[in-house]
C-alpha cells in the first residue's frame, strides 16, 4: 500500500496562501492573548486553590454555588467535567479559589472552605473523599514556576539553534526556529482562543511540540541538504519542491500515526490529562504545516533576499556530514 | 552477500532478556502470585512485577505533596541572641557595667548586634573583649562615633548557619514523617527556590494532622520571668515604657486563635535557660494530682547542670515554660531542679502525645510554612492510570495494526521493534527506580511515535531506492544508509529539548522528560540497529534478487 507515489506539488507557489493562514492564525491567537482571554494560566502559575471532587450523583452547579456563596467563597470558579467526549456530564467538578482568597499562612484554608462549604450547604450530594485532588500553590511557587517555565521553553530553543547551526547552517536553523515559534504562539493562542488554563504539563506538552514539529522540520532540511549537492543545476527553488514532496509521505504518515496516538490520549486520557492532550493535538498539526510552510520558504526567501543583495546565489549546502 | 548475523543476534536476545527481567524481576513474583492465585495469570504477575520495581508517582498512587519553606532567619536570631548574652556575661565578668547589648531590627537584620551605652573610660577594654578570638571569629567589630559598637555576623558564618538549619529541618521533619509511619516518603531539598522542602507522602489523602505535626516547630524553652504578668501588651507597654533589648514580651495564649482566649503577658528574658537541643527525652504522661494528661521531659546532662545551677540561684523567682514561642505554664522555682520538667495545662491524650513524639525527634531549628500543596485521592490515582494505560495500548495497537497494513511484511519488523523498544523503556525505569507519573505515561505515548517516524523515514527510504531499481539487499543498505542521517538529527534536538526540561522542570515535568531521552536512546537502538538485522537475516536467506515485503 502507498499513499503518495510521484507527488509533484509546487509548495513554494503557495507560500502567499501559507502566509495568509499562519497570519490568520497567529494575529487571532495573539488578539485573544492581548485583549480576549489573554494567557488563561492554571494555580500553577497564578497560584491559588484547586479542588477536584467527586459527587455521589451528577452535582446541580446552581446548588454548587449557592452552597459556596452561602459559606462567603464568592469568587469561586466551578467547572464541570465531562465524562468523556461522548457523554456531557459527570459527577466531578473542579472548584477553583483565586489567589486572593487564599494566602501563603493559609494554605489549607480552601481547601477545608471547599470541603466544609460543601458538607453543609450541599449535604443531600456528598462528595467522595478519596476521589478528591487538591491542588494549592503559593504566590512565591507560582512566579517561580513561571519563570522556570519560560526558561525551559526558550533555553530549549537555544539548544536546537546552536545545534542546528552546527549540523547545517545558521540560516537553517533560523528557519526552523522561527516555524517553531510561530507553531509555540498558535497552540498558546488556541489555548487562549478556547479559554483552556496552562499548566505545567501543558508546558511539557509545549515543550514536546518543539522538538516534533523541530523534528518534521529537519527531515525536510535533511533531504533539501542532500539534494542540494546531487543536483547542483536546479534552482533552489525546485529543490526545496522536490524535497518536500520526496519527503511527503514520511511526514503525513508519521503525523498522522503520531496524531493517531496523541487523539486517543485526547479522547480516553481523562481530564488530568486533557491540556496536555490539546496542546499535542493542535502542535501536531501545526508543526506538521509549518515545516513544510513556514521554514522551507523561509530559506528561499533568504536566498532570494541574498540574491536581490548581489551576493552568492546558491543557498550554502550546508556542512558535511 | 552473506552476512554473519549470529553475534548481532545473540547481542540482540541478551539486551531483551536483561531488560525484560529489570523490568518484571521475574522469579520471586511468579512463585508468589502462582501460588496466591491458584493459577498462573501472566499478564497480572507481569503487572504487580512492573508495580514493585517502578514507582508509582504520587498522581497515580495518591498522596501529598507539599513544598515548604524553611524561615532560616529564625535560626540566625537565635544564634546571634545567645552570643548576645554570652557578650553581657563576659562585659559583666570584665567589669564592664551598664552596657546595653541588643539587636535594634531583629525582623531585618538577624545577624546585627549593637553594644552601647559603655561608659567612655570601659571603651578600651569592651573593645578588648569584643576583639577576642568568640567573637572576632564569628563578627566583624565597628564601631561607631558616638562608642557604640557594632558585631555585624560574617557572611560565611551567616551562610553556614542557615545552610545547618535548613538541613536539620529536613532531617527533623523526616523522623517526624518516619514515626507516623508513612511509607516510602521522599523529604528532599526542592531545587526552584532557596531553602525549600519538597515532601511527598503516598498514600495520606486528608494531610491536616501530618501537616500541623510537620510545621510545629516544637520549640520548648525555659526562660526566666521578670516581674508579674499584665493582662494585655498594651498594658505591658504603658507600665513599662519601653522594653528593655535583652527582654521580651510573650503571650499565654495563642493570639491569632481570636481576642476572646484568657491572655496573660510575661516579661521575660530573650534568652533562654533551655533550649529545644537540650531536651534529650519526652513521654506522655498523667498530673499527679488533676489526673490530667500532660508532658514530662527530661534534659541532657549538660543541660541539666546548667539547670540546677541556675535554678538554685534563683529560687523564689518566676520560670515560663515557652513552648513555640508562647508562655504554657508560668511557676515560681521553689527548689533546685535538675533535669526533669513537665507541661501541664489542656492537653488531650493525643496532643500529649503528639507534643512528645515532636520533642523527642527534636525541634524544628526555624519556622517553616507550607507554599504548595497537592493531594491526589488514591482512588483518583487508580483512574488514572486506567485512562492512561488504555490510551497508550490503544494508540501502540492503532500504530501497529497501520505498520502492518501499509509495510506489509515489513511492518512485522516494525512491530518488533516497537515492542522491544516498550521492553526496553521499561526495563530502563524499572532498574533505574525512577517514578512514573501520568505524564511520564504520555512520555511513553510519544516515545512509540518516535519509534514509528523512525521506521517510516527507513521504510520509506528503502522504497525509493527500490522505485530507483535497486535490488534489495542494496535498497536496504542504503535506505538505512541516508535514514540514518536525520534520525540522528531528529533524536539528538529531541533529546535536547528532553534535557532541558529535566534541568528546568520539577515534579511531573520532570518524569516525563526521564520517560521521553531513556525512549529515545532504546529507540535509536531498536528502530536502527534491531529493525536492520532483522532486514539482514531475512535477505540472508533468500535470493540476491528477490523482491522485498514492503
Amino acid at each position: 500500500m502507498e499513499f503518495f507515489r510521484n507527488v509533484n506539488v509546487d509548495w513554494l507557489g503557495k507560500k502567499w496562501y501559507f502566509l495568509g493562514f499562519s497570519l490568520i492564525f497567529s494575529v487571532s491567537g495573539l488578539f485573544s492573548i492581548f485583549f480576549w482571554h489573554h494567557i488563561p494560566q492554571g494555580v500553577d502559575f497564578k497560584g491559588g486553590t484547586k479542588v477536584y471532587v467527586q459527587f455521589s450523583s451528577t452535582p446541580d452547579v446552581q446548588a454548587v454555588r449557592h452552597a459556596l456563596d452561602a459559606a462567603g467563597l464568592h469568587d469561586a470558579e466551578i467547572q464541570q467535567i465531562s465524562a468523556g467526549p461522548l457523554n456531557s456530564k459527570s459527577n466531578e467538578e473542579v472548584i477553583g479559589l483565586p489567589q486572593s482568597q487564599t494566602s501563603e499562612a493559609a494554605l489549607d484554608a480552601g481547601r477545608a472552605a471547599i470541603t466544609q462549604a460543601l458538607a453543609s450547604g450541599y449535604p443531600q450530594n456528598p462528595i467522595n473523599p478519596s476521589q478528591t485532588q487538591v491542588e494549592v500553590v503559593g504566590p512565591q511557587v507560582g512566579k517561580q514556576l513561571q519563570v522556570q517555565a519560560l526558561k525551559a521553553t526558550l533555553y530549549s530553543l537555544a539548544g536546537m539553534l546552536v545545534y542546528l547551526w552546527f549540523r547545517f547552517e545558521l540560516i537553517y536553523g533560523a528557519a526552523a526556529v522561527v516555524a517553531v515559534f510561530h507553531d509555540t504562539l498558535i497552540t498558546v493562542g488556541a489555548f487562549s482562543l478556547t479559554n483552556q488554563e496552562i499548566t505545567l504539563t501543558v508546558i511539557a506538552a509545549i515543550l514536546t511540540l518543539i522538538g516534533y514539529s523541530m523534528n518534521d522540520t529537519i527531515v525536510v532540511f535533511d533531504r533539501i541538504r542532500e539534494n542540494l549537492r546531487t543536483q547542483r543545476r536546479d534552482t533552489l527553488s525546485d529543490v526545496v519542491n522536490r524535497s518536500i514532496n520526496q519527503t511527503l509521505s514520511r511526514t503525513v504518515l508519521t503525523s498522522g500515526l503520531t496524531f493517531l496516538t496523541v487523539l486517543s490520549l485526547y479522547l480516553f486520557g481523562g481530564e488530568v490529562l486533557h491540556g496536555f492532550s490539546f496542546a499535542l493535538v493542535v502542535g501536531i498539526l501545526i508543526g506538521t504545516y509549518s515545516s513544510i510552510a513556514v521554514a522551507a520558504p523561509m530559506l528561499v526567501a533568504y536566498q532570494n533576499w541574498r540574491a536581490a543583495r548581489g551576493k552568492a546565489a546558491v543557498l550554502p549546502a550546508g556542512k558535511k556530514k | 552477500m552473506q552476512k554473519n548475523l549470529t553475534g548481532k543476534t545473540i547481542l540482540i536476545l541478551a539486551i531483551l532478556a536483561v531488560f525484560t527481567f529489570l523490568a518484571f524481576g521475574v522469579p520471586t513474583s511468579w512463585n508468589a502470585q502462582g501460588i496466591g492465585a491458584g493459577m498462573l495469570n501472566p499478564i497480572k504477575v507481569a503487572g504487580v512485577s512492573l508495580r514493585e520495581g517502578i514507582h508509582l508517582g504520587l498522581d497515580l498512587r495518591g498522596g501529598s505533596h507539599f513544598v515548604l519553606e524553611v524561615e532560616v532567619a529564625d535560626a540566625l536570631n537565635a544564634s546571634t541572641d545567645n552570643d548576645v548574652a554570652r557578650v553581657e556575661t563576659d562585659f559583666t565578668k570584665a567589669g564592664i557595667k551598664g552596657a546595653v547589648v541588643g539587636k535594634t531590627d531583629a525582623a531585618k537584620h538577624p545577624e546585627l548586634i549593637t553594644i552601647s551605652g559603655i561608659s567612655p573610660d570601659k571603651i578600651g577594654a569592651a573593645r578588648d573583649v569584643l576583639t577576642g578570638v568568640t567573637y572576632s571569629n564569628i563578627y566583624d567589630l565597628s564601631s561607631n562615633p558616638d562608642g557604640s559598637f557594632s558585631l555585624t555576623m560574617k557572611p560565611g558564618e551567616v551562610a553556614r548557619i542557615e545552610d545547618h538549619a535548613f538541613q536539620q529541618s529536613i532531617e527533623t521533619i523526616r523522623s517526624r514523617v518516619d514515626t507516623l509511619g508513612v511509607s516510602e516518603p521522599v523529604i528532599q531539598e526542592y531545587g526552584l527556590g532557596k531553602y525549600e522542602i519538597l515532601v511527598e507522602l503516598p498514600g495520606v489523602d486528608d494531610p491536616a494532622r501530618v501537616k500541623d505535626i510537620i510545621q510545629q516547630t516544637a520549640r520548648l524553652e525555659i526562660h526566666q520571668v521578670v516581674g508579674e504578668p499584665y493582662a494585655s501588651e498594651s498594658a505591658a507597654l504603658q507600665a513599662l515604657g519601653s522594653i528593655p533589648p535583652d527582654e521580651e514580651l510573650l503571650h499565654s495564649a495563642d493570639i491569632t486563635q481570636g481576642a476572646n482566649a484568657a491572655d496573660e503577658v510575661y516579661l521575660v528574658k530573650r534568652v533562654a535557660e533551655v533550649g529545644g537541643s537540650d531536651i534529650r527525652d519526652a513521654e506522655p504522661s498523667k498530673d499527679s494530682t488533676s489526673g490530667m494528661p500532660d508532658v514530662v521531659f527530661y534534659l541532657t546532662a549538660a543541660a541539666g547542670d546548667r539547670f540546677y545551677d541556675f535554678t538554685k540561684a534563683n529560687i523564689g523567682n518566676k520560670l515560663a515554660v515557652v513552648l513555640e514561642n508562647k508562655v504554657k505554664e508560668a511557676a515560681v522555682i521553689r527548689d533546685a531542679i535538675r533535669d526533669q520538667g513537665n507541661i501541664t495545662g489542656g492537653f488531650t491524650q493525643q496532643t500529649a502525645s503528639d507534643l512528645s513524639m515532636l520533642l523527642r525527634t527534636g525541634a524544628l531549628p526555624a519556622s517553616i510554612h507550607y507554599l504548595e500543596e497537592r493531594t491526589v485521592g488514591p482512588s483518583l490515582g487508580a483512574d488514572s492510570i486506567r485512562q492512561g494505560v488504555i490510551s497508550a495500548m490503544a494508540g501502540m495497537a492503532a500504530v501497529m495494526v497501520f505498520m502492518l497494513i501499509y509495510y506489509r511484511g515489513s511492518g512485522i519488523n516494525a512491530d518488533l521493534a516497537l515492542f522491544l523498544n516498550l521492553i526496553i523503556l521499561l526495563g530502563f525505569m524499572g532498574f533505574t527506580g525512577s517514578t512514573l507519573t501520568l505524564p511520564g505515561i504520555a512520555g511513553v505515548i510519544l516515545t512509540i511515535g518516535m519509534g514509528v517516524d523512525s521506521n517510516v523515514l527507513i521504510f520509506e527510504r528503502i522504497r525509493e531506492e527500490i522505485r530507483a531499481g535497486k535490488v534489495a539487499a542494496t535498497a536496504v543498505e542504503q535506505g538505512f544508509g541516508h535514514a540514518w542521517l536525520t534520525i540522528i538529527d531528529t533524536h539528538v534536538t529531541t533529546i535536547v529539548s528532553a534535557i532541558i526540561l529535566f534541568m528546568f522542570g520539577s515534579g511531573p515535568v520532570k518524569g516525563f522528560a526521564v520517560t521521553l531521552s531513556f525512549g529515545l536512546f532504546a529507540n535509536l537502538f531498536t528502530a536502527v540497529f534491531v529493525s536492520r538485522t532483522i532486514f539482514d537475516a531475512l535477505l540472508n536467506k533468500r535470493d540476491r534478487g528477490a523482491a522485498l515485503s514492503i
